[in-house]
């Protein structure tokens, strides 16, 4: 049976300079369907998204809508088709109000006043058909960000949305957030509405679809019925050889405690409470992860243990030294000095100087030691040779270190940032979101150096939004909500479900009792 | 009696040396809502008190004076649209650059066309837009307090201090009650959004920057054809920059930067008063110091008293389209 086509691509294919984003992209989109597209960071789905709502402009092939072939000047015209867009980094206007952002573009009439009056009765109407109940007079940057997704649906479908194309929605979700978003596709798919889901997390791919096509290097490699097919044959597509999750590792013997949070308390920038009396602690041979949906503190974390920030009350021993309490405050350098290395969450922001050159990057922070100068002159010699030396042990590619950084994947950079931090040989590393927009090839090797540290008696602590990373390389897991360490447990104990609870703001015992109904 | 009179009087030339503030506030506020920088509102206003000051005294009209000025103004905050819109350029640079511009340009010229060191001929009654005497102004200026207010300071001002006041509410009207204004404040916020949702962030950017032309061009007009007759050598002295501080004041919206020009005109007018008067106790202020006070008081609420503000998010950001 031939099911009508929502969305039909022929040959599509985008380039940009000498890389081919998109080659040849063909697939089919049933009308009425969940349709998934997977794929890892950089194998082209945001470039094909982009043509299919208007935002690039294909180099050749063509798109179908409803069996007529189209070509889309701009957005608008691909919402005049019916094709809507969520977009991975909302498109809301922070401090306009729902409302105010759901007609902005579509407002009909030039009276501000009566276009919401006339869009209000529309969109009540639609409210009560998918079971939406948003706060219409909020200004959206007072919501959180799971509502914020469901304005920004809404939006899509008041502008006559047939097919929704979801990029990565579930990125910035805590797991619950997630489920309720399933559920919302679900009831659209009920409705007639096609949905196209795209993510790189095999799971809800699993969880959601009916059908599923598999990128990889701006290619289609397959095309599967979700029923038909299994998590591990869809990662073994998209990476395109076998993977071993499991991370080898040995039961650590020496416990001497390295780092001691004792009821730690911080203000953000805006003078708010961060932290709220945390305790924490992290012995040599071990990774401690923290998870968390991002925004719920972990930053501030970071900043204290790094010297970056001052903490308001408690204290924070390194080797048994106080480095951070009330009037005791230790920069970044003397804990450097110490034997802390810190990879740092925003890469760009605090990690490296994106406009200068790699070679340059990988003395930053050090450049006083002996051997990168000597008397305020730089030795650029030594540190041709030693950049030289990263670039082959971490493998970064292209191998060439007079290249800007910024002109790096993630994955190469962070490769850099992470030889330049264990060059020292430090006793204790903080990593920040060790993988963030990191290829999957990347994400292994890191995973790896991760481990040959702890097993070589280093302590470590990583923050990571990821759970199936803190999973893989830590020991124990503590988790944060607003603040507060939720609880802390062995990795053994630990499964997404009960973290994702946790992640939420319930704590251990209550999550047990959760897990008995 | 005397002290109710010298009020009136303070109050009347708080408005008369506020009016190009709050047209140019205004001007670099909507520039600002949609997301360009306008530092070059001192060059805007100087270029336009120039040619309007020049096609009055060469026609005899103050409306082809207004035409001139605000056709001016309206050129150079073309030239930086294009150059922050279309070219992605630093707004800061060509801003500063249309500043320095004009101020090198306009007495050139003046000096090049009427031979008289830089100025324009002064200006005659009838070619500048001279004061309007409201009905009945002169028979009730007798009456106490009443007649002195209505006759001094709602009567007796020109035309474009009219406007200027009308044109407060008219600019908040556009920014929160037509569709234009929605989309104005959102390219100001998140041009992306505003692209996603199929509406050019290039287009309603060179809209503003038109509208903030006109209303610039509005300041420098009074400037050389309605409180002054004539246009002289550097006569926006710094007025361009102070209606820029006076919007971050006024946070970017209309009635707060409104009053904000008044409170910076109210001290101007109070520093002339102030000069050679006798104070009990402290004696003659020199003058250096009482013509500091605006600056200041510009310093100090910059300084201290704005507290934290948030600007239009994309201020200042040229926007990149995707392609």
């Amino acid at each position: 049976m031939t099911k009508a086509l929502a969305i039909e691509t022929r040959d599509l294919s985008k380039r940009f300079g000498e890389v081919r984003a998109n080659d040849r992209i063909s697939m089919q989109i049933a009308s009425g369907s969940v349709h998934g597209i997977v794929g890892e960071n950089g194998a082209g789905k945001s470039t094909l998204l982009k043509m299919l709502f208007g935002l690039y402009t294909p180099d050749d092939g063509e798109i179908l809508v409803d069996g007529e072939s189209i070509k889309f000047a701009d957005p608008a015209a691909a919402m005049a088709k019916g094709v809507g867009m969520v977009h991975q980094h909302f498109m809301l206007v922070e401090p306009f109000t729902v409302l105010e952002n759901i007609i902005l573009g579509a407002e009909g009439s030039r009276n501000l006043d009566e276009a919401k009056d006339a869009a209000r009765v529309v969109l009540l109407e639609l409210e009560k058909k998918f079971g939406f109940n948003l706060p219409l007079d909020e200004p959206v940057e007072n919501l959180a960000v799971g509502v914020r997704q469901r304005a920004e649906i809404l939006k899509a479908l008041y502008k006559g949305a047939e097919t929704l194309i979801l990029d990565e929605p579930t990125a910035v979700l805590t797991p619950q957030e997630c489920d309720q978003l399933f559920a919302l596709v679900e009831l659209l798919k009920g409705q007639g509405k096609t949905v196209l889901f795209v993510t790189h997390k095999l799971h809800e791919i699993m969880a959601v679809t009916d059908d599923v096509t598999v990128i990889r290097a701006g290619k289609v490699v397959a095309t599967r019925k979700t029923t038909e097919t299994s998590a591990e044959e869809l990662a073994e597509l998209m990476v395109g050889a076998k993977v071993v999750r499991e991370v080898a590792r040995e039961k650590h013997k020496e416990h001497k405690l390295r780092l001691a949070l004792k009821s730690v308390s911080c203000t953000n920038d805006q003078k708010q409470t961060a932290l709220k009396a945390i305790s924490l602690e992290v012995y040599d041979g071990e990774v401690l992860g923290i998870a968390g949906v991002a925004g719920n503190g972990q930053t501030e974390l970071l900043e204290v243990i790094t010297g970056l920030r001052d903490v308001s009350a408690g204290s924070i021993e390194m080797s048994d030294v106080i480095v951070n309490a009330h009037g005791v405050s230790t920069d970044p350098i003397s804990l450097r000095c110490m034997g802390m290395a810190h990879v740092a969450e925003d890469r760009l922001k605090t990690g490296v100087v994106e406009s200068m050159s790699a070679r340059d990057n990988i003395m930053l922070g050090y450049q006083r030691e002996p051997d990168f100068s000597k008397h305020g002159i730089l030795k650029l010699k030594d540190i041709a040779a030693k950049a030289d030396e990263y670039f082959e042990s971490q493998d970064v590619r292209p191998r060439n270190p007079s290249l800007p950084i910024g002109s790096f994947s993630g994955g190469n950079q962070q490769k850099i940032v992470i030889a330049r931090e264990i060059a020292r040989n430090p006793q204790l590393m903080v990593i920040g979101q060790p993988t963030r927009g990191v290829d999957i090839g990347a994400v292994t090797k890191i995973h790896d150096q991760i481990t040959e540290l702890r097993n070589a008696g280093k302590a470590l602590l990583v923050v990571s939004a990821d759970l199936d990373e803190l999973l893989a390389i830590s020991d124990r897991i503590a988790v944060m909500c607003e603040g507060e360490v939720i609880g802390v447990m062995p990795v053994e104990e630990a499964d997404e479900r009960t973290l994702g609870l946790m992640m939420a703001g319930q704590r251990l015992d209550q999550t047990a009792n959760a897990g008995s109904v | 009696m005397e002290f109710l009179n010298e009020i009136v009087l303070l109050a009347d030339s708080t408005l008369r040396i506020a009016t190009p503030l709050i047209l140019a506030g205004l001007a670099g506020l909507v520039a600002e809502r949609g997301g360009v920088v306008d530092i070059g509102l001192e060059g805007k206003m100087l270029a336009a008190a120039f040619a309007a000051a020049a096609a009055a005294a060469v026609t005899g009209s103050p409306w082809m004076g207004l035409f001139a000025g605000v056709g001016a103004s309206v050129a150079l905050a073309l030239l930086h649209a294009y150059v922050a819109i279309t070219q992605r350029g630093n707004q800061i640079v060509s801003g500063m650059a249309i500043n320095i511009a004009v101020a090198g340009m306009a007495p050139t010229l003046a000096n090049f066309w009427f031979k008289k060191g830089g100025q324009t001929p002064l200006l005659s009654g009838d070619a500048r837009f001279e004061s309007m005497t409201w009905p009945f102004a002169e028979e009730l200026a007798d009456v106490p307090f009443v007649g002195a207010v209505y006759s001094e300071i709602i009567s007796g001002h020109n035309l474009i201090t009219y406007m200027a006041i009308l044109l407060v509410p008219i600019t908040a009207w556009m920014l929160y009650k037509t569709r234009f204004g929605l989309r104005l404040r959102a390219v100001g916020e998140n041009p992306e959004a505003v692209d996603t949702a199929g509406i050019s962030v290039a287009r309603i950017r060179y809209q503003a920057m038109i509208i903030a032309g006109i209303l610039c061009g509005l300041a420098g007009t009074v400037l050389s054809t309605g409180l002054g007759a004539g246009f002289i050598r550097d006569m926006s002295a710094g007025k361009g920059y102070l209606a820029l501080a006076a919007m971050i004041f006024g946070k970017w919206k209309p009635v707060p930067t409104l009053l904000a020009c008044l409170l910076f005109g109210f001290v101007d007018a109070l520093q002339g008063r102030l000069q050679g008067v006798e104070l009990p106790l402290i004696g003659e202020i020199p003058v250096q110091f009482t013509i500091m006070l605006p600056y200041i008081l510009t310093v100090a609420i910059l300084a201290g008293f704005v507290g934290k503000i948030q600007a239009p998010r994309a201020s200042g950001i040229p926007y990149e389209k995707d392609h």
